[in-house]
């Protein structure tokens, strides 16, 4: 690997991991800002104008607040908990294609960090390692609601990543490629996949939702039951990690639903643009636009719908949306077969 | 090529999580390691230009079945003071039972070096995922097949005698 290569990609990372972080903080401030408006209040604005530096408030309050581990705790996992799940979170955006080239100073730079041809399964890979940095943490926590927490964590990602999959292997026999760059390049213009496959949408969406552990699904730390779920013995910047990790989840979350169903960084008229600089970036701001939009979604069903009750959540995964994805997977299936042959 | 550092280095953590799978006393932290142990193996997996089983062996193992252990190891809130006493005996037959699946393991891997792909794994792309599922279509269709039936019964049964407990839960009260 030649050493111009390398530090592309090293800037690369940094610019993705640092606007990842930049928007899991303002999503904080979003949420609250949605929800006042959702509940026709003000929301936070007594820090900037508009209250826009809340989330660094919010941020150096984590900071200073007293760090404590529980004497009967397992002090090492307790520690290692948080960092499992950020870490997993963050590692997601590596294999998502943020745009096709941006021209910079004459360089040309590709979009994508790593365009691993099984891109989509490396991004179930590490949703599926997430729910360790909730189980550790709620074990070590060495407090039975921390424990209850974790185990419906557990039980409720296994559940929702059996649907996921399913409904991820209907897109996957449509356009014939694992590689999150070839799905995304696939829907050139408006001939997006939601048009194709708008069940597939709402399986993926819903599970989703419980993989983030994003209300109506957040039963791990739902507080009218447990506390503070397998965050409750958490304090200081170990809580800000867990808390921060599911913001990072939901921008990826939306990220992959945007880049399978609902074109990626494509956008209608990309043709007429002539400009190749211009276009990198416009396909750039409508990946953009795309997962802001559905991260307002996630914002605006968490202040609508109420949580599920436990025994529904179970309900729903297993006996209504497995089910249901496999259907559409069997129907894909016959229509990828039709289409096949009669060509 | 084979690169050697990593190839070290992800042979050195899987070693010692293995060894730290059986000496830790805690149950949990035995799963842990046996995770870490399956991240170490997914490494060599990648070095050998097979990103699909790397994959494949981090969310099947690594993600869900590990997952189920470490969920029923916390609902069973193992200790030292639970812990059944074994007497040697147990240890000495446990060791030697090992000892022979390990013998039997080698003794099928002898011969297999005349079934290597030519010019080694990496450069041949058997690992891809595209020449991967044409393999497993085309000549190894019946095996694949017959796993996947076998899968299919362990699922049934799974379900079979879950329901049937449920049944006798029922009668019971």
């Amino acid at each position: 690997m030649d050493a111009a290569l390398l530090i592309e990609k090293i800037i690369l990372v940094l610019v993705i991991l640092g606007i990842t972080l930049l928007i899991a903080t303002y999503s904080t401030y979003a949420e609250r800002k949605v929800a006042a408006f959702l509940q026709d209040r003000q929301g936070p604005n007594r820090a900037g104008i508009f209250g826009i530096l809340q989330p660094i408030a919010d941020a150096g309050k984590m900071f200073f607040k007293e760090d404590l581990i529980p004497a009967a705790s397992e002090k090492w996992l307790f520690i290692l908990g948080p960092g499992i799940a950020m870490f997993t979170a963050c590692m997601t955006g590596a294999a998502i294609p943020w745009g096709t080239e941006i021209h910079v100073f004459g360089y040309t730079i590709h979009m994508q960090i790593a365009d691993i041809d099984i891109g989509i399964l490396y991004i179930i890979g590490f949703v599926s390692m997430g729910v360790y940095g909730i189980m550790i943490g709620g074990w070590a926590s060495n407090n039975k609601y921390s424990l209850y927490g974790a185990i419906r964590a557990s039980s409720q990602m296994i559940s929702y990543e059996l649907a996921m999959g399913l409904s991820i292997i209907a897109v996957v026999m449509m356009t014939g490629t694992l590689s999150l760059k070839e799905i995304a390049a696939q829907q050139h213009g408006i001939n997006w996949n939601i048009w194709y496959q708008p069940l597939g949408f709402i399986i993926f969406f819903t599970c989703a939702l419980a993989e983030c552990n994003r209300a109506p699904f957040d039963l791990p730390e739902c507080e009218s039951e447990l506390i503070g779920g397998y965050h409750t013995e958490y304090s200081s910047m170990k809580l800000g990690f867990y808390l921060f990790a599911e913001y990072i989840n939901m921008f990826i979350s939306s990220a992959v639903i945007a880049s399978l169903y609902f074109g990626g960084y494509n956008f209608p008229g990309m043709d007429l643009i002539e400009s190749s600089t211009l276009l990198g970036w416009l396909q750039f701001a409508a990946l953009f636009a795309k997962i802001f939009f559905f991260i307002f979604v996630f914002m605006w069903i968490r202040w609508t719908l109420p949580r599920f009750r436990y025994d529904q959540l179970m309900h729903l995964g297993w006996k209504s949306l497995i089910p249901l994805a496999i259907v559409n997977m069997l129907i894909t299936a016959a229509v990828v077969l039709f289409r096949n042959q009669s060509f | 090529m084979m690169n050697q550092l990593p190839f070290i280095i992800f042979s050195f953590i899987a070693i010692l999580m293995a060894l730290g799978t059986i000496t830790a006393r805690n149950p949990v932290y035995s799963v842990l390691c046996l995770i870490l142990t399956f991240f170490a193996l997914s490494g060599h997996y990648v070095l050998l230009n097979a990103q699909f089983i790397a994959v494949v062996n981090m969310i099947v193992y690594a993600g869900a079945i590990m997952v189920l252990f470490l969920f029923v190891l916390m609902l069973l809130n193992l200790n030292k003071e639970t812990e059944p006493a074994k007497s040697y005996l147990w240890q000495i037959g446990g060791a030697i039972a090992a000892g022979l699946v390990l013998v039997t393991l080698a003794g099928a891997l002898k011969g297999a070096s005349d079934f290597m792909v030519k010019g080694g794994p990496e450069a041949s792309g058997i690992g891809l995922v595209k020449n991967l599922g044409k393999v497993l279509f085309t000549d190894f269709v019946v095996p694949f097949e017959i796993s996947s039936i076998l899968f299919l019964a362990a699922m049934v049964g799974a379900v079979f005698i879950g329901k049937r407990e449920k049944q006798e839960g029922g009668s019971n009260a």
